[in-house]
């Protein structure tokens, strides 16, 4: 539609009904419809030039007046081993959640791949969890797995797991955190892979099957790379949205126990509001920021990458 | 072996569902369950309303359960008033830097939300917005502005040109064409949309937690109370997660049918 032959309709439209105004209409149109909308984004737009200013001061609700002081808070962020740390726990935290998430959101859409009334009711009620705000979530996992009332702890003791900790434990508290972001998100994934799956062409896969390839064989050679640009975007998606996360680590173990989940969103957290060190605390987000841009980048083109291989089959 | 593989499809999906849903299950089960009879974990038991009764009565929450509404609705309003146009904008012209302008909306989905939100905590202390509706609203177009503008394009895309120039050749107005027709015909999509993103927004944490205090404090941030206090009432929270949760349930179930579309990104066509 964005063809030679609209532009000649839309001439063609324009022309006797506002000669005199058609060129500027024509060209402007489309910046004044967007305008209100690229406004709004401009006004939170603007705290993000802020952000970068203020990482370059000291300033704190501590202190009346603030002084430019360059890149010390960088230099210290970066000499800081907890710094390090926490580049750590959010690495490890975004690549264990978003990896289960696509490998059971890629499986379980596959099986729901089906026209039948149990597919059709099971699709109704497995994107509920992704409903659920993650704080309320987290509370929900709070209350079974809280060893007094926990109906999981419960569970546990009679297989004889009752040591379990969770949360409480340093050794179990990113298993913790993880499984409920498993189970929040990964109807999300769910839901992507679903609708590249409804899209995919019929005849390759008749043609398949006349050549009688495996179930395994059409998986790997003509379901995986068609669903590709799908699964890149579920994967863009979560991978750069739990670099961020912070409700749910905060609500269940507020970074705890000790510094064992102090990922950078909870450490830019309570340097901005514990400790009132605004400038410090956005330095961390700044980073993260950069991480992230880079990364959604090089991904994004790995993304068009596989578009343009699944359009050419 | 056919038989066996859908089988075990089956017993695979069961699984999987059982781990989906137990746990808002318990959560129901739990908020119609008295204190004294939250220690034993037992599925048979007399129910009592007494929770509910609490958490509407005694603990304010209707109140932030009232601020969400208002917080969320508004959002979803305002990025409606401008999203829809944009979206337009998007799938109809060929402009210079289209493709860019659109993958910067999507793009804010990628800004860390606490990048934005402390330096917007500062601001919002100065110009006295912190602690506001207006507040609130405004930095929920993050959320909610992207997700509305990506899945409206892909409903403007598959409308024909043709459909408007008939009509224009007929002699209506632009406007009139974009009212008359237009909006009709991506009616299914906006309000997926606007669901859809009335019910991130809803489930934000972050922002209230940051930006707002005891006058529009929302339901998220208000169940963390729950925890904090000294003597945990399980039976309450479990009771206020529960009446936080229903509204989106109910609104999950209500756009079923446009959902793998919606969250698709314009992803899937025809």
């Amino acid at each position: 539609m964005n063809s030679a032959m609209e532009q000649n309709l839309q001439v063609a439209k324009d022309a006797p009904i506002r000669a005199a105004d058609v060129k500027w209409t024509r060209k402007y149109r489309p910046y004044l419809v967007l305008a209100p909308s690229l406004l709004l984004t401009i006004g939170v737009l603007y705290p993000f030039f802020m952000a970068i200013y203020y990482s370059l001061t000291n300033f704190s609700f501590k202190q009346p007046t603030y002084t430019f002081i360059g890149f010390e808070n960088y230099v210290n962020m970066f000499s800081d081993p907890s710094f390090w740390h926490g580049t750590l726990v959010t690495t490890e935290y975004a690549i264990l959640s978003t990896g289960f998430e696509l490998l059971l959101g890629i499986g379980i859409a596959m099986l729901l791949n089906m026209q039948n009334w149990f597919s059709k009711v099971m699709r109704m009620v497995l994107v509920f969890p992704l409903m659920i705000a993650p704080v309320i979530a987290t509370l929900i996992w709070q209350l079974m797995t809280n060893p007094s009332v926990g109906v999981i702890a419960h569970y546990l003791r009679i297989i004889g797991l009752g040591g379990f900790k969770w949360g409480a434990s340093p050794h179990s508290a990113l298993f913790s955190v993880v499984i409920i972001d498993v189970w929040v998100y990964t109807p999300f994934v769910i839901l992507l892979v679903l609708a590249g799956l409804q899209s995919l062409p019929k005849s390759p896969f008749e043609a398949a099957e006349l050549d009688g390839g495996s179930q395994w064989f059409t998986f790997k050679n003509l379901t995986l790379p068609l669903l590709m640009p799908f699964i890149m975007i579920a994967l863009i998606f979560r991978l750069m949205l739990s670099t961020q996360e912070f409700e749910i680590i905060f609500a269940l173990t507020n970074g705890g126990p000790g510094d064992t989940l102090m990922s950078l969103s909870l450490m830019s957290y309570n340097q901005g509001f514990l400790n009132m060190n605004f400038g410090s605390a956005l330095t961390y987000m700044i980073f993260l920021w950069v991480i992230v841009y880079i990364v959604s980048q090089f991904l994004v083109n790995y993304w068009m990458k596989a578009q343009k291989k699944a359009s050419g089959m | 072996m056919r038989t066996v593989w859908t089988a075990s499809r089956i017993v695979l999906l069961v699984l999987y569902a059982i781990f989906a849903l137990f746990p808002i299950l318990w959560m129901l089960v739990i908020s119609f369950k008295s204190d004294s009879q939250m220690f034993n974990t037992i599925w048979i038991f007399k129910p009592t309303l007494q929770n509910y009764k609490q958490v509407l009565g005694a603990s304010g929450y209707l109140g932030f359960f009232l601020n969400n509404i208002i917080v969320s609705a508004g959002a979803v309003l305002l990025s409606i008033v401008v999203g829809v146009p944009a979206a337009y904008a998007l799938a109809r012209f060929n402009f210079k830097g289209r493709e860019n302008l659109a993958f910067t909306f999507l793009s804010f989905q990628f800004a860390p939300a606490l990048l934005i939100v402390l330096p917007l905590f500062i601001i919002y202390q100065q110009i006295g917005l912190y602690d506001s509706y207006f507040g609130l609203i405004w930095v929920y177009q993050l959320i909610t502005l992207p997700l509305l503008i990506w899945v409206l394009r892909g409903y403007f895309e598959d409308i024909s040109v043709e459909i408007e120039y008939a009509a224009q050749l007929d002699g209506y107005s632009w406007w009139r064409v974009f009212v008359k027709m237009l909006l009709p015909l991506i009616g299914p999509g906006l309000v997926a949309a606007g669901l859809l993103s009335f019910i991130f927004a809803w489930n934000n944490f972050t922002f209230p937690l940051m930006l707002a205090n005891n006058n529009v404090e929302t339901v998220t941030v208000a169940s963390l109370n729950f925890i904090a206090s000294d003597t945990v009432h399980y039976g309450q929270m479990a009771a206020a997660s529960t009446i936080s949760v229903l509204p989106e349930i109910i609104l999950a179930l209500s756009i079923q049918r446009y959902l793998v579309r919606g969250l698709s990104f314009g992803a899937v066509k025809g």
